[in-house]
């Protein structure tokens, strides 16, 4: 390949999401160029060790590229995303690739059958790249539970991307795709998009469909969008949303205007929005350089004509364990289908073991050590002597958190805080001790007990370590669109201020192939 | 404190059908006794409260009684462990010697 060519190529993997849409439709570049180029940027990125895709689909990807650039050619554009590559986070099924969850309880297995969203995706036009690396069945922050190894964050190689859709928010980062999507139970869309300098939106509970997703806990887990603008995320939320009847609790409400409302924040106008900053989310245990990037985006935010005010949800201080008991008990429940039965792994078939004995063998070989934690936690959670004191309390403690919510929303439009205490840790500081992981949730997961969006935009790096920081931004249930509106004006603004787009300021991206 | 005891550990695995090994049980009673002192603090809230257990505005969900195509089987035994005759095969589930 001659160098104007690989310099092509690799601006390519630059560009948004909506500028290739643009290109794509209007001829001026082809879908399988594209695709070509991040399949390209793949092999670079993941031959340096960056580990975020657990399968990649080159072959189904180019077709799918040349089947959109056909239709275009005929004059059928199939949506605004129509021809631009998406990786799909590995919890959800695919019906031509494998599903993992990261674990080797389900390694090489193949569904029958595509998860909604993943149709979505292939009735817009996109064009599915791979499957990313994720901490095992989503339980984690930082990507090191994955049977397959931990994802590194491009922006640091010493440092996790985040979790759980740490593969997904790291390869929407490192340019090996400009959009990608993820599952959000506690914070695992958000949370990574932060550590990783990229936009990660947890729609509200029910508006994007679960079927298909591997469940962790049900009443918690949400699929949602990344990219690297604000627009982009809209327009792949767009995508994915809507109502399915394959899933009982997808809520049949018009999905809110995301899209519409993030073109309208980059007017970079947010007069009359009233903005809560949440008490609770700050202070003691919050970085430096976290709470000043939050400062500074909070005090744009006014520069921009929203009405800020302080807010307080006082019960936010039990999110974090009503969340680790809810989360492990209904995992504890989802997961008893891996019985080595129908699917998967099996161990000590070998006629000397009994059904009963053939599961727990097979659950101890197949599960790591956090899932492990997390079945444990939940069957002792949901057990006859503990069920009041701890199941019983953490389902009370989510009402207290839903009022907290009921109760700042009507003083405020949306609610901000950072999205993560702290930046991307290194890899290995908090493996050991569990607890210290689970704070890395603190200020995501009272949006999923309660069931409203968030999405994460990134506002700027912490001065101790250069490491990205994300802004938190709130909205009650099927508001989305405010937060888009509010992510959009904040992300023009910063990006005004600092004279480039932030995904830009990303490592070098010919270092970070290099790199050893 | 909550105070997990090794056979505590061992009990939650049997029930969860976990053949968990002994350096396990003294990995996992230590970590699950400082997870378990950190989640109990929701004991400190009022009892007065009425539970959530979901938050999506939804009851009794329903759908048309109308048959639908299912799995063919061959599909449905195609991602199985083990498959004889049509069927998924398992091993024996009654407690005597084989």
């Amino acid at each position: 390949m001659s160098s104007a060519h690989h310099t092509a190529a690799t601006e390519l993997t630059r560009l948004d999401a909506a500028e290739i849409a643009r290109r794509v439709q209007a001829r001026e570049v082809s879908s399988v160029e594209v695709t070509r180029a991040h399949l390209a940027r793949i092999e670079a990125v993941e031959g340096a060790g960056l580990n975020a895709f657990l399968h990649v689909a080159a072959d189904q990807a180019l077709a799918a590229a040349a089947a959109v650039d056909e239709e275009i050619a005929a004059g059928t554009v199939r949506s605004p995303l129509a021809g631009v590559p998406v990786a799909i986070k590995d919890n959800m099924a695919t019906r031509d690739m494998p599903t993992t969850c990261a674990s080797r309880i389900l390694e090489g297995w193949r569904p029958p059958y595509d998860a909604t969203a993943v149709a979505h995706l292939r009735e817009a036009g996109l064009v599915p790249l791979g499957k990313t690396n994720l901490d095992e069945f989503a339980m984690g922050g930082s990507n090191e539970n994955s049977a397959f190894g931990p994802v590194l964050n491009p922006w640091d190689r010493s440092r996790v991307p985040g979790g759980s859709s740490g593969g997904s928010a790291a390869a929407t980062a490192a340019g090996e795709t400009p959009l990608a999507i993820g599952s959000d139970t506690g914070g695992s869309i958000r949370q990574p998009g932060a550590f990783t300098g990229t936009v990660g939106v947890k729609p509200t509970y029910g508006t994007v469909s679960r079927y298909g997703l591997v469940a962790f806990s049900s009443s918690l887990d949400q699929i949602g969008p990344f990219g690297r603008t604000v627009l982009d995320a809209a327009m792949l939320h767009e995508v994915i949303g809507g109502h399915d009847p394959h899933d009982q609790t997808s809520v049949d409400a018009p999905l809110p205007p995301v899209v519409e409302a993030a073109l309208a924040g980059a007017r970079g106008d947010l007069a009359g929005v009233r903005v809560g900053v949440v008490n609770e989310l700050s202070g003691e245990g919050y970085q430096t350089g976290v709470l000043s990037a939050f400062t500074d985006a909070v005090r744009v935010l006014t520069e921009l004509g929203a009405e800020v005010v302080e807010v307080s949800c006082p019960s936010f201080t039990y999110a974090m364990p009503a969340y680790y008991l809810i989360a492990p008990s209904e995992a504890s429940s989802n997961l008893a289908r891996f019985d080595a039965m129908r699917y998967g792994l099996r161990v000590g078939d070998d006629g000397s073991h009994s059904t009963d004995e053939v599961m727990s063998l097979t659950r101890e070989a197949g599960f790591g050590p956090e899932v492990k934690r997390r079945i444990m936690i939940g069957t002792h959670a949901l057990s006859a002597g503990s069920y009041d004191a701890l199941y019983g309390k953490a389902q009370k403690v989510r009402t207290l958190i839903v009022r907290d919510f009921t109760a700042a929303f009507e003083r405020c439009d949306v609610l901000v805080s950072p999205t993560v205490p702290t930046t991307a840790f290194p890899i290995g500081d908090r493996v050991d001790d569990p607890v210290s992981m689970y704070l890395a949730d603190l200020c995501t997961i009272p949006a999923n007990l309660a069931g409203i969006a968030g999405l994460s935009v990134p506002c700027g790096r912490a001065a101790e370590d250069g490491m990205p920081v994300g802004l938190q931004v709130m909205t009650p249930a099927l508001a989305d669109d405010r937060a888009y509106r509010v992510g959009a004006a904040y992300e023009l603004a910063r990006d005004t201020a600092s004279g480039v787009p932030f995904a830009s300021t990303i490592p070098d991206p010919a270092a970070l192939e290099t790199a050893s | 404190m909550s105070d997990i005891t090794r056979s505590d550990v061992a009990h939650l695995a049997r029930l969860a059908r976990l053949a968990v090994t002994d350096d396990e049980l003294d990995v996992f009673s230590g970590q699950l006794d400082a997870i378990l002192d950190t989640v109990g603090r929701v004991s400190e809230i009022d009892d007065d409260v009425p539970p959530t257990s979901h938050v999506a505005p939804l009851t009794n969900v329903l759908r048309p009684d109308e048959p639908e195509p299912s799995l063919e089987r061959e599909v449905a035994l195609a991602g199985a462990p083990a498959a004889e005759e049509g069927r998924f095969r398992v091993p024996r589930i009654l407690g005597e010697e084989p």
